[in-house]
């Protein structure tokens, strides 16, 4: 197979993105029961006889999820319709108890809206088909066999506490005109999304938990066409890093099939973290037919307009609005502004100001130290395992001059390692300045008689020589001391 | 054959609000009175078999709670103490729900239906469930995987069905009321064929909460009674907002005790449905239909013929709407979570179970009305099918509309013949189907009605019935009509029409 890099992709093809995003909401209990909907429970603890599909169960809205969809889609632009219906989607699969999924199929509860996303520094606006509310499936665990899936295991254990959760799916419109950026649009537009969820307060939105799923649709068309090629959907792209990853991979690699000459299947594929690869799933040509009909056992859902103007009163600022304020607020330059969205730092760096730091100070951390960590265990930001609480208690020990920067990236690294609070972290490895006198002008005294050539480069009037002696004497005490003090110090005797 | 014709004394002969009274009174306790009528089951059910499952000692335990109870002059409900007879379709706690079907042999539901909870809030005792054609798909209760149910009035014919259970078990003594479930006329038909009471609530007007779906748009559960007032009083029981079904109307059960104790029929403005009768109705059904409209007329009611043109096409309407919502309702029978399981001892995927299973645990009427369900809901054939039908039924429910803007209740036959020989249309599905002919318009629309019966068809001394539709929420009507039918009909005859049950039948074309 020919492998392409990925300007020679783009350079020959546009790629055409379209993002599905399933949102679980965090209301207390299910779509249609009572049940909790608490992550994290004992298998099969969670559940009743309509959330396990049981003969005579009947489903019965929560309209506190209503509520959320509603918010959600204006949100999003969109309109909220004045009457809709759920559909069943039919189809047999046993982590799906009913044999059929209660969604909602042509008549969506908010449909055609926009939303806007900001990449270095370019506004790029993404159509918002529909979001339409459905029910979550129960999870299924495969045991045995080689590859986690359903082919080739020996049995399959069945959790339906997940069973009935509500669900928001959110449908782009084809996402054109990104070019390169494509990868950066679907992660920086997923980012949005989920800062919005966050804002809106209708969802946890930890995609390592699943509460927010990603689908990625890619197509490519040879630059300069205007018809959409046949694309795949690449299911269950789980972090903000993977979006990215995944639909760059798509593009490499449906670049490389038609390069060769190659048709694009129309199909679903799977994401693979550790490859960075995806590979075929189920063709659509041969998929189920869904047999979609109006739910019979629901009556339609139609929100007042007096409703609707009243959830349209609680939504909070719009994002964009939003890092035009934040920017202003934290005095930072376009430039730096342009970083901090595209390492998704925003809602770090905010909460990490609310908690204390200064913002210049916040942001270095959360764009060097945190950043760094982040890249090398492959999560999000706000899953390194350190908190903006943390950040800034960190800040606080270096403003005090209880350590200083090379010391707390050590104190990083402790947090991180889950050594406890910032403070036992000091503690433990013994990181503290070393602000005893005696103890400083003892090992001042040491360099100064070790290493008599560069006291005479000093005393010639070479004054850039002291950064050895300073780097002697940071080095006798571990770093643990504040070089401007030590220089002080060691001009201080020379002289 | 026919069963033993109980004696006028005997406990079992007497409707539901008089044992009521009596327990009430304490002439009678709850406990005599169960014991009766597990007595009767025991005599006649090995040949009726209407019950498939019969807890006696729960029903006697129960009866002795009311027994003290009203030692205690603790408030008790209107019917405390009546024995009842529950479709095997409703679930009820601690005693298996099979709604007839292999597939769900010997399942315990952990929950009670709405209804049946109101009956026990009400203090009814429950005998045991009914017999009836799987999962209510049928006119006979032939499709029933356990046998079928023989009509008290000919033991060779059928009951009706699906509610076939129900309605024999009331019209053979073995309870004086019963719960039904009506889709297409699962209540109505049984009861004209066994000359009993049956109401198909207004849709919405009683829950469907643990009743196991056939087509959820068009199910109800709903009173089956020998008497038009017993059936009113078990439907105030069970009747009114449940918020546990989404389609549950939020409004007061209309006031249909008042009205069955009325009987005011006086100025009533009764349609004569033109379309339902005529070739293909059995003469004597025609003859008794008649008779009872002119009794009608005859007690004050303002007779008028009233047309309504798309009644002809509810029935292939009804067999792809019940079909479509069929084939997804029960999707959820696989053998994964519940009920039967085959085939899951060796290498065979879940898939493969859940085919296996399905293929073993569900008849042939089910199999054939799931296939139809699928197809109507396929992509391509959607809008010609399920779609199309949907219309129907917006022209049934317009027709239906425009009569009640002329009259204040419509009557038809119940069915277009009285009760066939067991294994006559067993084979001949389009046959059987036309059973429901004049109730299936009525399920379509969502609207309320009943069969009441109007005497024995002269060619074979079987029972036929007359039906009544009335609005939406205007229930009360049905048992207005009714139980000025009853009274009139009941002076005429000299008593009950069930109290003929044993008599002479005559082969052909005797007086009634």
């Amino acid at each position: 197979m020919t492998v392409l890099s990925y300007e020679e992709a783009l350079a020959a093809y546009d790629p055409v993105l379209g993002l599905e995003v399933h949102v679980e909401l965090n209301t207390i209990s299910k779509m249609f029961c009572g049940c909790s909907t608490v992550f994290g429970a004992e298998p099969n603890t969670q559940v009743c006889a309509v959330c396990l599909g049981l003969p005579g169960s009947l489903p019965v809205v929560n309209v506190k999820a209503v509520e959320s969809a509603i918010r959600i889609g204006l949100a999003l632009n969109c309109t909220i319709a004045e009457w809709c219906r759920f559909a069943r989607k039919n189809y047999f699969y046993p982590d799906m108890p009913k044999n059929y999924q209660i969604s909602q199929y042509d008549e969506p509860i908010a449909y055609d809206g926009w939303t806007e996303v900001v990449l270095d520094g370019e506004i790029y606006r993404i159509g918002i088909e529909r979001a339409h509310m459905e029910e979550d499936t129960g999870k299924s665990l495969h045991v045995g066999g080689a590859t986690g899936r359903i082919h080739g295991a020996d049995y399959s254990l069945l959790d339906y506490n997940r069973s009935g959760v509500p669900l928001i799916e959110i449908v782009t419109k084809p996402v054109e005109g990104t070019g390169a950026q494509a990868p950066e649009v679907a992660r920086a537009y997923v980012t949005m999304l989920r800062d919005l969820l966050r804002a809106l307060g209708v969802s946890d939105v930890r995609m390592e938990q699943g509460s927010l799923r990603c689908d990625a649709n890619v197509s490519l068309r040879p630059v300069g066409t205007s018809t959409f090629g046949t694309r795949t959907e690449t299911k269950n792209v789980n972090s903000l890093r993977s979006v990215e990853r995944a639909v760059r991979y798509e593009i490499t690699r449906q670049a490389a099939v038609l390069t060769e000459g190659g048709k694009i299947t129309l199909e679903t594929r799977h994401w693979h973290e550790e490859s960075g690869t995806t590979t075929p799933g189920r063709s659509k040509e041969t998929a189920e037919d869904y047999r979609y009909f109006p739910e019979p056992d629901l009556v339609p859902v139609a929100p007042s307009r007096e409703w609707v103007d009243q959830l349209r009163a609680t939504l909070p600022e719009p994002p964009a609005a939003r890092l035009h304020r934040v920017s202003a607020e934290w005095g930072f330059s376009e430039l730096e502004m342009r970083d901090v969205v595209s390492a998704g730092a925003v809602n770090a760096i905010e909460a990490t100001v609310a908690a204390g730091a200064s913002p210049q100070s916040a942001r270095k951390w959360w764009l060097t130290e945190i950043a760094r960590h982040a890249n090398e265990l492959g999560v999000d930001l706000e899953n390194v395992g350190v908190t903006a609480q943390q950040v800034a208690e960190i800040q606080a020990l270096v403003q005090n001059g209880t350590i200083n920067d090379k010391l707390a990236r050590q104190v990083f690294e402790g947090v991180i390692a889950g050594e406890g609070s910032p403070a036992e972290v000091v503690a433990a490895r013994k990181l503290a300045i070393v602000s005893d006198e005696n103890a400083l002008a003892a090992a001042v005294n040491d360099a100064i008689n070790a290493n008599p050539d560069i006291v005479d480069k000093i005393k010639s009037g070479k004054v850039q020589a002291t950064g050895a002696l300073i780097g002697s004497v940071m080095k006798q005490l571990r770093g643990q001391a504040d070089a401007a003090r030590v220089r002080e110090l060691i001009l201080e005797k020379i002289n | 054959m026919t069963i033993r014709q109980p004696a006028a004394s005997e406990i079992i002969r007497q409707s539901a609000v008089d044992l009521a009274a009596k327990i009430k009174s304490g002439e009678l306790s709850a406990v005599e009175v169960a014991r009766a009528h597990l007595d009767r089951i025991a005599e006649v059910d090995g040949e009726v078999h209407a019950f498939l499952y019969i807890d006696g000692e729960r029903a006697l335990a129960a009866a002795a709670r009311v027994d003290a109870k009203i030692a205690a002059r603790e408030q008790v409900g209107a019917l405390a103490g009546v024995p009842l007879a529950l479709k095997d379709i409703l679930t009820y706690t601690g005693a298996p729900t099979t709604c007839g079907s292999k597939i769900l042999e010997g399942w315990l539901p952990p929950y009670d239906a709405t209804v049946t909870r109101r009956l026990l809030d009400h203090d009814i005792v429950i005998l045991g469930k009914t017999n009836l054609d799987e999962f209510a798909m049928g006119s006979s209760t032939e499709n029933s995987a356990y046998g079928p149910t023989r009509n008290p009035w000919d033991t060779s014919r059928i009951p009706g069905g699906s509610g076939g259970g129900s309605a024999a078990a009331v019209a053979a003594f073995e309870a004086p009321l019963a719960i039904g479930t009506d889709t297409g006329g699962s209540i109505r038909q049984p009861a004209a064929v066994t000359g009993t009471v049956g109401v198909k609530p207004t849709y919405g007007g009683s829950s469907r909460y643990g009743l196991v779906a056939l087509a959820s748009s068009l199910d109800q559960p709903g009173p089956c009674a020998r008497t038009v007032l017993d059936a009113a009083l078990l439907h105030k029981v069970i009747a009114g907002h449940d918020p546990c079904d989404s389609t549950s109307i939020d409004e007061p059960v209309p006031d249909v005790v008042g009205a069955a104790r009325s009987a005011d029929i006086s100025g009533m403005k009764i349609g004569v449905v033109s379309e339902l009768g005529g070739e293909g109705y059995a003469r004597g059904v025609e003859q008794r239909f008649h008779e009872g409209v002119e009794l009608l007329a005859s007690l004050g009611a303002e007779i008028i013929e009233v047309s309504c043109p798309h009644f002809e096409y509810a029935l292939p309407a009804y067999y792809l709407i019940l079909p479509a919502e069929c084939s997804s309702n029960l999707a959820k029978f696989d053998g994964m979570r519940f009920g039967l399981r085959v085939g899951d001892d060796g290498p065979a995927s879940a898939e493969q179970v859940m085919g296996m299973s399905r293929e073993a645990g569900f008849g042939a009427e089910v199999k054939r009305r799931i296939i139809i369900g699928t197809y109507a809901l396929s992509s391509g054939y959607y809008d010609a099918y399920y779609g199309q039908a949907q219309k129907v039924r917006t022209l049934i429910s317009r027709d239906f509309d425009q009569a009640f803007s002329r009259v204040d209740v419509l009557v038809s036959p119940s069915t277009p013949s009285t009760a066939f020989r067991i294994g006559e249309k067993v084979n001949d599905p389009l046959a059987m189907y036309m059973n429901d002919l004049c109730t299936i318009p009525s399920n379509l629309a969502g609207n309320a009605s009943a069969s009441f019966p109007v005497g024995l068809a002269p060619e074979d001394g079987l029972p036929v019935g007359l039906q009544v539709i009335a609005p939406p929420l205007a229930d009360d009507r049905l048992y207005r009509v009714g139980a000025a039918l009853e009274a009139a009909l009941e002076s005429d005859w000299g008593g009950p029409l069930l109290d003929r049950t044993s008599a002479d039948r005559p082969e052909a074309g005797a007086v009634r």
